[in-house]
């Protein structure tokens, strides 16, 4: 047993070890010199079609759209003519700091994509695993009819897909006819703007939705009160995470469906061998081998959950009470609704912000912690290496 | 080569990045230059968001039509999205010369000089109605000619109107009358009226009581005794369960609660007509002003007129394509093709004549009041949309004066 937790992927040949290995040697202190002569400058030639579509392309709208972030651009003509006022950080501080309309509607966005990426990353991976594992069973029968059918829904266009969901989720729809045969009644979903987590609260009689208790409803943080802060996500949301994680999960279901017919088999068997049962083989066997896979689809997950915009655009527009807003869609409807550019393309990079650190936290929280320790003892080694050689 | 290279590298592509950028910038011209006016023959770039085939047939029909006739070009380009459109299409400084203009975006286009303001310049401005040209008024000028308008008017089931014992008599013409008629309606157990949750529907009222969300002067007035009247009135009627939001009955709008027999009164405008022969052919319905409130009667209107951007280098043609469009029997035609009410005076007699069914739509006409004409508020409206579908929750003065603060921190002032 004490053998099985600690996996022997020595030898495996997984993508875990030779990720791990690729990044490991160091480059040596003072520069490679080329083979020969001018490799750099043909390195660079080779390499210029791509670059320059990269900065045509990436580079310089995103400058472009950080510039206009900074100014009162009217949306009248180019935004780098003379006369177009400076603003600074302005439009920014109108979302982060300034109170107000703006402010709120932005807080609002953020709180229901922060509820809903906690619910859309952890399901439409772990859905995505299981779904995997299941058509990697080498006894189902019809395993590429499975296959097929699971990855289907990401290969339809989100938009049919919205509109199928919209008919699903009416308040007389398919859904609440299914939940009527068992004597529930549905809610009229896209209509419901109640708070999952107020619901909650009031079902068990914790705090009454109807008069939240002061402490949280008077107080608050960036212009949402702690109550509104901990609305949990909508009715309406939750409809839409459903939708997305079930149209998502069949590609991510392709990455972990590959990498698991990568592993080796001898290590499993080793792993029966020693009376490892299903869920330990699974845990403790199946799971650390996956690591690089689930890094990548969690990755992948945070920032398209965090830009999500298709589905909100066509199935409820921000409503209903705004809490299917989201950063992507308000920085659309601010810029080409209200002909506020500035302070749309600053809230994409307020997006770009969240994004960037949500992505920084999670690779911290999944850092092979292993490769983290031999890592330091290898800085340790080369410090103490220098003192020598500087003593 | 040093280890500076890399962010030496880095720079440089910054840089070339930057030039590039500034590069694409100046291949604009500058902006708030009025250009050159060209002559002679025009060829004339014309944007409409259309409801239809009808509608884009009619007006390339009558756009060819002038183009002959006078000698010059009309290109017509169905919209996909109106909005987007013009955004993109002003902000890479190739306007189209005439687009339509909804009322409710009037203010912010003209607050950044990107309409060219013609309205006294077209054939008989005075013909179009009064309420029509404040719609189209920003900071006292006349911008651009209405097109055509729809006011809004109560859509009856006239079966389940019956059904309560109602008659023609009792078409409500105060408050209190629509109330007692609305009861008559509930004890049936019918749902009585049913309203899509919108400032476009409910500000009705705020009309009929005498108040308004912006004043003539273009400054907030939304918390003052008249909307709070009007608002709580309204919040009666929800409390009452005399009224519901369409959204309540699961509906899309207005029309589809009246079409799927869920309510048995709406408040729409004339777009219903075609909304109903269309999707719900077996319900009988039949039109009546909106009742009078505390300070007379009153109505919303919904607008759009032809947009001429300042930067088209054709201003002459442009007023002179309007002028066509705009003449009394080509909105005559229009309103054949489309079923759109007329923007002149002087052909309402002739169209209601021709529908007259519309007359209760018509009648609204004097006492309506166009969209609220202030630039960069329509999040300010959608957030007071959301406060409105929890009317029945909160209490009227405090959305108000939500809506109060919010407009004129938007306004400056």
């Amino acid at each position: 047993m004490a053998s099985v937790s600690t996996p022997p992927v020595v030898g495996g040949g997984s993508a875990a070890t030779s990720a791990a290995a690729a990044r490991r040697p160091r480059r040596p202190l003072g520069r490679r010199r080329g083979r020969y002569p001018g490799e750099a400058t043909a390195g660079w030639l080779f390499s210029a079609p791509a670059v320059v579509l990269l900065i045509v392309f990436l580079l310089v709208p995103i400058l472009m759209a950080l510039w206009v972030s900074l100014t009162g651009w009217t949306g009248q003509g180019s935004p780098f003519a003379g006369g177009v006022p400076f603003a600074g950080g302005t439009n920014y501080a109108q979302l982060l700091v300034r109170p107000g309309l703006e402010r709120e509607d932005f807080m609002t966005s953020i709180r229901n994509t922060l509820y809903y990426v906690l619910l859309v990353v952890p399901l439409q991976t772990g859905l995505a695993l299981f779904l995997a594992m299941v058509v990697n069973q080498r006894r189902l029968m019809g395993r590429t009819f499975f296959r097929t059918a699971f990855y289907f829904p990401s290969v339809t266009s989100s938009v049919a897909i919205s509109i199928l969901f919209l008919f699903m989720f009416t308040g007389t729809g398919a859904i609440n006819t299914l939940l009527g045969f068992v004597g529930i009644r549905g809610p009229s979903w896209f209509n419901d703007s109640d708070g999952l987590l107020h619901l909650i609260l009031g079902g068990l009689h914790i705090v009454d939705p109807n008069s939240p208790p002061g402490a949280l409803a008077n107080h608050g943080l960036l212009g949402l009160s702690w109550w509104e802060w901990l609305s949990g996500p909508s009715v309406a949301m939750c409809a839409i995470i459903m939708l997305v994680v079930w149209t998502t999960s069949g590609t991510f279901m392709l990455i972990f469906l590959a990498a698991l017919q990568d592993l080796p088999m001898d290590v499993e068997e080793s792993s029966i061998l020693d009376g490892a049962n299903v869920w330990q083989r699974l845990w403790h066997v199946t799971l650390p081998q996956l690591r690089p896979q689930v890094f990548l689809v969690i990755t992948l997950g945070l920032i398209g959950s965090w830009q999500v915009f298709d589905q909100i655009f066509i199935i409820s527009q921000g409503g209903p009470d705004k809490t299917t807003l989201s950063p992507a869609y308000l920085s659309y409807t601010t810029g080409f609704g209200d002909q506020q550019y500035p302070a749309g393309a600053a809230m994409s990079f307020v997006l770009f912000a969240i994004i960037v650190v949500m992505t920084l936290v999670q690779r911290f929280l999944l850092r092979d912690k292993d490769d983290g320790r031999e890592r330091r003892a290898e800085r340790r080694l080369r410090r103490s290496m220098r003192r020598e050689g500087t003593a | 080569m040093s280890r500076m290279t890399r962010p030496l590298a880095g720079a440089a592509v910054l840089a070339a990045a930057a030039l590039l950028a500034a590069g694409c910038g100046s291949g604009f011209n500058s902006n708030n230059s009025q250009p050159a006016q060209k002559t002679g023959p025009a060829s004339l770039q014309i944007l409409i968001a259309s409801s239809g085939d009808a509608e884009t047939a009619a007006v390339k029909q009558a756009a060819a039509a002038w183009a002959k006739s006078s000698g010059n070009k009309a290109t017509v380009t169905p919209a996909q999205n109106i909005d987007q459109q013009l955004g993109q299409a002003f902000a890479g400084n190739k306007p189209p010369d005439v687009f339509y203009m909804d009322a409710s975006k009037v203010a912010d286009y003209a607050s950044v000089g990107a309409l060219y303001p013609y309205g006294n310049k077209v054939n008989n401005p005075n013909d179009f109605y009064p309420t029509l040209r404040a719609a189209f008024t920003y900071k006292g000028t006349f911008y651009c000619a209405p097109k055509d308008f729809s006011t809004l008017g109560l859509v009856i089931n006239t079966d389940l109107w019956s059904k309560a014992g109602l008659t023609d008599a009792d078409l409500p013409t105060t408050w209190n009358q629509f109330t007692t008629d609305l009861q008559k309606i509930k004890a049936k157990g019918i749902v009585p009226l049913a309203v899509s949750p919108s400032h476009d529907r409910v500000d009705a009222f705020i009309k009929e009581a005498g108040g308004s969300i912006v004043d003539k002067s273009g400054k907030p007035d939304a918390d003052s005794p008249q909307n709070v009247q009007a608002l709580t009135y309204v919040q009666g009627l929800l409390k009452q369960g005399l009224m519901k939001y369409s959204s309540q009955l699961d509906t899309g709008w207005g029309g589809e609660a009246l079409g799927t027999g869920k309510a048995a009164i709406t408040i729409e405008g004339n777009w219903i007509e075609g909304a109903m022969k269309s999707d719900y052919p077996k319900i009988k319905y039949e039109i009546a002003p909106m009742p009078s409130g505390p300070a007379g009667p009153g109505t919303l209107e919904f607008t759009q007129c032809w947009g001429v951007s300042a930067k088209s280098k054709n201003h002459a043609a442009d007023i002179a394509f309007v002028n066509a469009m705009t003449a009394p029997q080509q909105q005559l035609a229009f309103a054949k093709a489309f079923g759109v009410i007329p923007s002149r005076q002087s052909v309402q007699a002739t169209y209601e004549q021709q529908f007259p069914t519309d007359k209760a739509f018509l009648a609204g006409a004097p006492n309506g009041v166009g969209p609220v004409n202030a630039p960069k508020v329509s999040d300010v409206l959608a957030d007071y949309d959301t406060q409105l579908t929890q009317l029945a929750k909160t209490s009227p003065s405090a959305v108000l004066s939500r809506l109060q603060t919010n407009l004129t921190s938007a306004l400056g002032g």
